[in-house]
């Protein structure tokens, strides 16, 4: 989905098995890739190991960067930082999102009514205004990257969660537990959690890809992973002018971060398909 | 019917108040002190004290609130703190700018989506439904600069017909404003076109598919009749709402392609100030595109309360 919207068309898509086993094979790769990139890349992160902006040739495959590194380890490592962070904010994302999305579904109330009132507000700024804004005050560091893209991401887990979590809380069996006496945190554990766990898995797979896009895009503004760290959406921004060149090099990350999309989504579909038909 | 328009009004006005808050607390969230932040550790505590002075920090915060707000009400939202220049001043020419940007966006997207949304809508599962279905999901997974560099690609250096950048000079006509400006438009127009298709054609076939279509079908009435006379009439409010929401995004959508591009816009503008930390134009920046956003969100409610009538009964 777009990064800019933070909201998604609603989908009516049908996925082939067939489709969709390419796609869990593309997201293999792709895992495969970030674990692994210290062994499968040729070249260091940073290392500069040629003239600025060399074709490409059999010792560098995709051509140098803008500074002389090499365009595919750059890829590689690329796909560490930029996957592997995104994965990192969605995780956190969901951990504060989805407990006090649960909490304030099964507790209702007071802290339901304030918690709810705060998300509106947030989700009430477009996506990239705040991360903008939030960036200025607190700076584009590492640190700060993530705080503020978990944190407007939580706001829309939170709203998942919750309504998943209040169709759930209003079972005759989670009123029993609560009759038994249970706490807070074991209602949600034991009664809620297993049964909103479908949504949630398939909504998390869509938070990733829209924390990924949104952190590409920092990055491609020159406001998200800062220097020399490679990451897809800053090697876009470093190589652009190329493109002026009739060379495809500046786009393969780009690339990169559609295939990934792509496949992540027609998973989403597919999985959403088979929990709702299962005979299909 | 009045009242509740009335209240969905209201609750955009609180909505905005509560984003100039939110923008304004802003600086208060800093850690330490601004003006520390943005003179770096050698700074004299003379200028520090002068800065804080300039900025108004040494006055009570609901005081400085009130003079901020009441000032950008009137188009004064203080002073650039990396030229110096009125942020209004700095502002002003882009936004109209950026305005054009995406007036020329939306006046190609609309009908274009629309269009596309309802064909795949009518003959759904045909060719042409997968056909589109397969083109939003690529529009939508793209990045909006990996549409706009192949779009740079293509026309710009391989066909050499249009400019890569979308440099403006205030002698240009209109014509020429509008060949300089195509490619960062088309860029927007696809972006915004993947979700508008979508969106257009869900709200479609959740009307095609009501029981009372399905009388029309079994009564023998034509498909044109159906389609113009008992589909149409009941799917202007969705559409109309479909179409505000995704002009919300294109607002936005903007500052990416404005940077691709090169373009002399209000969102080239704001990511430079991002990273300058120019806290006054981001201030005055956000609070633009959030009012912007807001209003048209408060169409798409208005437009959907309009055109259906269940929405006004009271629950």
């Amino acid at each position: 989905m777009s990064v800019v919207t933070g909201r998604r068309a609603r989908r009516s898509m049908s996925v082939p098995a067939w489709t969709a086993r390419i796609c869990v094979g593309v997201i293999a790769l792709y895992a495969f890739v970030t674990v692994f990139a210290p062994l499968l890349s040729p070249y260091g992160e940073t290392e500069i190991v040629g003239a600025p902006f060399e074709p490409a040739s059999s010792e560098f495959w995709m051509g140098t960067d803008n500074l002389g590194r090499d365009m595919l380890s750059r890829l590689i490592w690329g796909a560490r930082n930029t996957v592997g962070v995104a994965l990192a904010v969605t995780v956190l994302s969901f951990v504060i999102g989805g407990t006090l999305g649960l909490m304030a579904a099964v507790r209702g109330g007071l802290a339901d009514q304030v918690l709810s009132r705060v998300a509106d507000a947030l989700m009430a700024l477009p996506p990239l205004v705040l991360a903008l804004l939030l960036l200025t005050v607190f700076g584009t560091g590492f640190a700060s990257l993530v705080t503020v893209i978990a944190l407007i991401d939580a706001t829309r887990v939170f709203r998942v969660a919750r309504a998943a979590g209040l169709d759930v809380a209003s079972m005759d069996y989670v009123e029993a537990a609560r009759i038994r006496g249970e706490g807070l945190f074991s209602i949600i554990g034991r009664e809620v959690l297993p049964n909103v766990k479908a949504p949630l898995t398939a909504e998390f797979g869509l938070r990733f890809c829209f924390v990924f896009l949104f952190i590409a895009t920092l990055s491609f503004l020159g406001l998200g992973l800062q220097p020399p760290a490679a990451d897809w959406g800053g090697m876009v921004r470093d190589n652009a002018s190329l493109v002026l060149y009739a060379e495809l090099t500046p786009l393969y990350p780009a690339l990169a971060m559609a295939v990934l999309t792509v496949a992540v989504n027609l998973t989403v579909d597919h999985v959403l398909k088979r929990a709702a038909d299962p005979r299909s | 019917m009045g009242a509740l328009i009335l209240r969905r009004i209201a609750l955009a006005l609180l909505a905005l108040v509560l984003i100039s808050l939110v923008v304004f607390a802003s600086v208060e969230l800093l850690p330490g002190d601004f003006a520390d932040v943005i003179l770096g550790q050698s700074a004299t505590p003379e200028a520090v004290a002068a800065l804080r002075q300039g900025l108004g920090l040494d006055e009570p915060a609901v005081g400085r609130y009130l003079g901020w707000v009441s000032g950008a009400l009137q188009g004064d939202f203080g002073q650039s703190l990396a030229s110096g220049r009125a942020v209004s001043e700095l502002i002003g020419g882009r936004l109209v700018n950026t305005g054009f940007l995406a007036a020329y966006a939306a006046i190609v997207a609309v009908p274009l989506s629309v269009t596309l949304g309802a064909v795949a809508a009518l003959y759904q599962s045909s060719f042409a439904d997968r056909v589109i279905n397969i083109l939003s999901l690529g529009f939508i997974s793209l990045p909006e600069f990996f549409v706009g560099y192949v779009l740079i690609l293509v026309f710009a250096v391989n066909l050499g017909v249009l400019p890569s950048l979308a440099l403006l000079t205030p002698e240009m006509s209109f014509g020429e404003m509008l060949v300089r400006t195509l490619l960062p438009a088309m860029t927007l127009v696809m972006v915004v076109t993947g979700h508008m298709m979508r969106m257009t054609r869900t709200a479609l076939v959740d009307i095609l598919s009501r029981p009372y279509i399905e009388m029309a079908e079994l009564k023998g009435v034509g498909r044109a009749r159906i389609v113009f006379w008992h589909a149409l009439p009941n799917a202007v409010g969705p559409i109309a709402n479909v179409i505000a929401i995704n002009l919300a995004y294109l607002v936005v959508g903007v500052v990416v392609v404005e940077v691709v591009f090169v373009y002399p816009g209000i969102g080239q503008l704001f990511v430079d100030s991002v990273s300058s930390r120019d806290l006054p134009v981001v201030q005055a920046c956000c609070l633009i595109f959030a009012s912007v956003y807001i209003i048209l969100n408060l169409l798409a409610d208005v437009a959907q309360l309009l055109s259906n009538p269940r929405l006004r009964q009271p629950k």
